[in-house]
């Protein structure tokens, strides 16, 4: 099979999928949930609930704040505890509904009766889209766009392509693979509301060659589909990204500073196609999502149905406690996740796994010496010289940084990952590319 | 969990690079051309590789501890590898305190006043060695050991001219120069082991392909252009390629990671400039070699290369 | 034979003559009009381009300066330099109050745990970035030395012992550089008064009384006893943290007395009388004491400022 890929840059870590066998477990419901209002970019959701009020699963708490916001949904059913700052992901605190579990009931609206629905013929796109806003969904993959932003094609534009992104790129995680395994018929449905939202005929979905069973099962499964194609993908990270995905997969560059939708593509998640489905033809807000839990000595690792708001410190009990020889927790994958301080961080909707890193693995090298290999370069899946950019961010010339397209950067880590020298090299251009936003936008003022 | 967590940036993963990797590998790449060398010079080659090795460890160790006042860093094997290098371009009978002597220049005055590994602009064993070149010109050209004749002489080896002498073209089998038997500096002796040591080196991704084949490609386009135009005045492109130090220049000098361009266009340019200028040298010039010249004019120009040829952007060539 | 020497002689002098001129033609014809005074008024200024005036350099304040002097005050050289550059402009110089840079936390290793180590890049700026920061409290400073690495005139030093910096008070110039450079703005820009005395809130921490607390024993908790006991009404109370007012402070420290976790701090005032000194204040000065021990005559060490005005 000729396998596509992009053609720029690029690494090869080892993949350790070690939990790509292990089916989507539902989460034990913990005593109390954090939903933080802040799971999306754009605008913190408004919080409409008050302390001591009653919820019910699905119930919005939050409301969208803006036009790139999302609403947000409580995930258990229970009273509201307290409303106030968290610790996230992020590493800072955000404000969140605390909420005391009480029994499991669920808002009469949704559908949980496990029939796949299948006739979306009377549905209208703007129908689509108001349920996909309503029910809060987001970018499932970890960049937490609001979906619905995503759908809404601009006048003028047009969409030629749906991209259904099951790269799942980054080393440990598993969780896209098995909505792809567990959904299938779920996700193409989601595929095809996508489809008739955007108003476009052709759908493909992207999956690496790492997953020669999902790569079966649903180009089986798409002769259902009409319009729907499965795309085969060469293992290369960062393949996950928007950008390298339309350019696997269409041939197309997404132009510096354009959106995917100026190529005519709609990009859209996995595990969120599942999500639209159940959304739309069910009336499921996105409350609870697929988390893989795991790391190379923990004792049970495996993917988990975890409903938004639980502490990864109950993931870590379902896999059997924390490893003796953690030293890092990483919120997402290896490649691009968040290094996190406490247990206590709730998951959010883009969490799309928790890695526990022992001691051999979690430490960076000693920083040496640039040798000049430019290997950097090489790997850089963005044509950029990141050896280069992290010297200018490190002497703070932001005017240097800006011409060398700084802001093209997608902050893969591909330099830090083929750096001979264990140098910081995306610590300094991450630190360079955020104040370059900051002086074009107060320009634009 | 009694230790507290630890938090960086990401990635948090690495890949299995380490400089003391690609060092050690570009090292083993050179094993090869190392044991021919022992076969043909053998006791000669021996000597001064050790003794070239040993100085410019002892030398870098010397200056990083006490002038420069740091931690030395001698595991990068860095060091090592500048000593092999300088030794490949010498002759092997060649006196010891003139080896010792390249050494300190190539690590004091080519890498360490620089602020060491990363920060030369030359490539070391380059300046070494076109410092002896120029100070001892007799000792390093005068008078080249025999292959395998003097294999167990070292200062008193029998001596023969290179084939890079004008004169000896042509008296030279084109098979020796391939699988070694011609005289010459320690490490240019069999072509074959040089190339094996570059397809190594490629392989491994320590180097990609661009400089070496676009020195080679230039050389032979241009040699053989002046071949044909006067096979009398002009010798078989062939001999350029395996002469002299042109495969060690390109396959093992040239790629100096810290001293040659950062873009594949930037190295291309460079490879060029290094073939053209090698052959100016070789076929107008005043020495029969202009491999290390080259090398090092184009060392020079290569901040200019980085600053004005860069890699081509992502979504910059096609728009939709 | 002598005609080869007076050829070579020729063609060598012929070529020096020519170049000679044109070198002459270009820096006449090229020659940039500059007034002399920029000159005079860069001589006057400390040459430390240490950009506390809002200009790049000094060259550039100077060139602003001979444009326009009014407004425009050297941070670092002060009043003393502003009137000797009026002297060179022959107008009269504004006089500006002398700043000084003022590091507002107390956040030491010892009074504030690390919860997590940190391993990236080692700027305060990627820091912030990335996460709240090694410890408990996201407010406080971050102790890499961006501060020190902006200083033109060595005047902050990252103490490694405490892990915060301290401000050389003889050194600062009050140009603000560290102000800028610090990312949690935890160094605040505050009046000097004589001998260098102050009294500050030395945290800049937002979180309520009790995580506050659990952060770093010396934490502002937000209380407003201080704001309470200040007959001057120079204290406010906001978000959960103190901070006084430098420009109605007058510095009778009963504030400092006052807080019960020895946020606010005093320096350089000269032992108080026994009979004051009560259980509070004792802590006060332990603290202090820990925090600043001024190791050599002339150089003490600050500490830390808080400062909503800043953000406001």
């Amino acid at each position: 099979m000729a396998f596509k890929t992009f053609h720029k840059g690029g690494v090869h870590p080892a993949d350790k999928k070690i939990t790509a066998g292990a089916s989507i477990q539902p989460l034990a419901i913990p005593a109390t949930v954090s939903i933080p209002c802040a799971q999306h970019i754009g605008a913190p959701a408004e919080i409409i609930v008050q302390k001591g009020d009653k919820v019910k699963v699905g119930q919005l708490i939050a409301k969208a704040n803006g036009f790139v916001s999302a609403n947000i949904h409580s995930s258990v059913s229970g009273t509201v505890k307290n409303i106030g700052p968290v610790p996230d992901a992020s590493g800072y605190t955000k404000q969140a509904v605390i909420i005391q579990v009480e029994g499991d009931e669920w808002e009469e609206t949704i559908d949980r009766t496990p029939d796949i629905k299948r006739n979306i013929d009377d549905l209208k796109p703007e129908e689509i889209i108001n349920k996909v806003h309503d029910a809060g969904i987001v970018g499932m993959g970890g960049a937490t766009f609001p979906t619905k932003v995503k759908l809404s094609v601009p006048l003028g534009k047009k969409a030629e392509a749906v991209i259904i992104n099951a790269v799942e790129c980054e080393p440990y995680l598993t969780a896209d693979h098995r909505v792809m395994l567990e959904k299938g018929d779920e996700l193409m449905i989601g595929t095809q509301l996508i489809m008739k939202a955007v108003n476009c005929e052709n759908a493909y979905i992207g999956i690496e060659a790492n997953k020669p069973d999902a790569i079966k099962y649903l180009t089986e499964l798409s002769s259902k589909y009409p319009g729907i194609k499965v795309v085969p993908l060469q293992l290369k990270y960062p393949q996950g990204s928007e950008k390298h995905l339309i350019a696997a997969v269409t041939g197309r560059e997404v132009p510096s500073g354009r959106l995917p939708i100026d190529v005519g593509a709609v990009v859209d998640n996995a595990g969120t196609a599942v999500a639209i489905y159940e959304a739309v033809m069910k009336n499921k807000p996105l409350f609870e999502r697929v988390v893989t839990v795991t790391g190379d000595s923990v004792k049970n690792p495996g993917n988990f149905l975890v409903r938004i708001g639980t502490p990864i410190s109950a993931l870590i009990e379902a896999v059997g406690g924390l490893p003796e020889d953690t030293e890092k927790i990483i919120s997402g994958g290896p490649m691009m996740g968040k290094a996190v301080t406490t247990l206590d961080i709730p998951v959010a909707k883009g969490t799309s796994g928790v890695l526990m890193l022992s001691k051999d693995l979690a430490h960076r090298g000693e920083a040496e010496n640039c040798i000049r290999c430019g290997k950097c370069v090489d790997a850089c899946p963005m044509g950029l010289e990141p050896y280069l950019l992290s010297a200018y961010a490190q002497r703070k010339n932001f005017e240097e940084l800006e011409n060398n397209h700084v802001t093209d950067c997608i902050e893969c880590g591909c330099c830090v990952f083929s750096c001979p020298s264990n140098r910081p090299i995306l610590d300094f251009v991450r630190f360079g590319k955020q104040s370059v936003m900051k002086i074009i936008r107060s320009r634009k003022k | 969990m009694s230790n507290l967590l630890t938090i960086s940036p990401s990635p948090h993963a690495k890949g299995k690079d380490t400089v003391k990797s690609l060092m050690g590998g570009v090292l083993l790449a050179l094993a090869p051309a190392f044991l021919c060398s022992l076969y043909f010079f053998g006791l000669g080659a021996l000597i001064t590789t050790l003794v070239s090795v040993i100085s410019c460890v002892l030398f870098e160790w010397l200056i990083t501890k006490f002038i420069l006042k740091q931690t030395p860093k001698l595991a990068d094997l860095s060091a090592v590898l500048t000593g092999v290098l300088l030794a490949f371009n010498l002759p092997s009978n060649i006196s010891p305190f003139i080896v010792m002597f390249g050494a300190l220049i190539a690590i004091g005055v080519g890498k360490m006043s620089f602020g060491g590994l990363g920060q030369n602009p030359f490539n070391p064993a380059l300046v070494g060695r076109v410092f002896l070149l120029i100070s001892f010109p007799v000792q390093m050209t005068g008078a080249w050991p025999k292959p395998i004749e003097s294999r167990w002489q070292y200062l008193d080896a029998v001596t023969g001219a290179t084939p890079m002498s004008y004169s000896e073209l042509g008296k030279v089998n084109m098979m020796d120069m391939f699988f070694g038997g011609v005289g010459g500096s320690l490490g240019e002796v069999a072509a074959l082991a040089l190339i094996l040591g570059g397809i190594f080196l490629i392989v491994r991704k320590i180097i990609t392909w661009h400089i070496p084949v676009s020195i080679l490609v230039t050389v032979l386009i241009i040699t053989s252009i002046a071949y044909l135009t006067d096979p009398e005045k002009f010798a078989n492109p062939l001999y350029h390629l395996l002469g002299g130090g042109l495969l060690l220049g390109a396959i093992f000098m040239a790629t100096d990671y810290v001293t040659s361009p950062m873009s594949d266009k930037g190295k291309l340019i460079y490879g060029f400039g290094i073939g053209l200028l090698t052959v100016i040298i070789r076929l107008w010039g005043s020495y029969p070699e202009g491999m290390s010249f080259a090398i090092l004019i184009m060392n020079a120009l290569t901040p200019i290369i980085n600053k004005y040829v860069k890699p081509t952007r992502f979504g910059v060539v096609k728009t939709k | 034979m002598d005609n080869v020497i007076v050829i070579s002689v020729l063609i060598l002098g012929g070529i020096a003559i020519l170049a000679a001129l044109i070198l002459y033609v270009i820096a006449k014809k090229f020659k940039v009009e500059e007034d002399p005074r920029i000159d005079l008024v860069a001589e006057c200024l400390p040459g430390a381009n240490c950009g506390g005036c809002g200009f790049a350099g000094c060259r550039n304040f100077a060139e602003a300066c001979v444009k326009d002097f009014s407004g425009k005050v050297c941070t670092a050289g002060g009043n003393d330099v502003m009137k000797k550059v009026a002297d060179v402009l022959g107008v009269q110089a504004e006089t500006a109050e002398a700043k000084i840079a003022v590091v507002r936390c107390q956040g030491s290793n010892e009074c504030r745990p690390k919860t997590n180590n940190y391993e990236g890049a080692k700027t305060c700026a990627i820091v912030a970035a990335t996460y709240g920061g090694q410890t408990g409290c996201a407010f406080g400073c971050i102790g890499l030395g961006d501060c020190e690495s902006v200083c033109q005139f060595g005047a902050i030093k990252v103490n490694e012992k405490t892990g915060l910096p301290e401000v050389n008070e003889e050194k600062c110039t009050g140009c603000g550089a560290c102000v800028k450079a610090c990312p949690k703005i935890v160094i605040e820009l505050r009046k000097k008064a004589v001998k260098f005395r102050k009294v500050y809130v030395s945290c800049v921490n937002k979180d309520k009384g009790a995580t506050a607390k659990k952060a770093c024993s010396k934490a502002c908790i937000g209380c407003g006893k201080c704001a309470k006991t200040c007959p001057f009404g120079a204290i406010t109370v906001e978000n959960n943290l103190a901070y006084i007012d430098f420009e109605k402070c007058k510095m009778c420290r009963k504030c400092v007395v006052e807080c019960p976790t020895g946020a606010i701090r005093e320096e350089n005032f000269p032992p108080r009388k026994p009979k004051e000194e009560a259980p509070k204040q004792l802590n006060t000065s332990t603290g202090a004491d820990k925090v600043e021990t001024p190791k050599e005559p002339g150089k003490i060490n600050l500490e830390k400022p808080s400062d909503n005005l800043l953000k406001e």
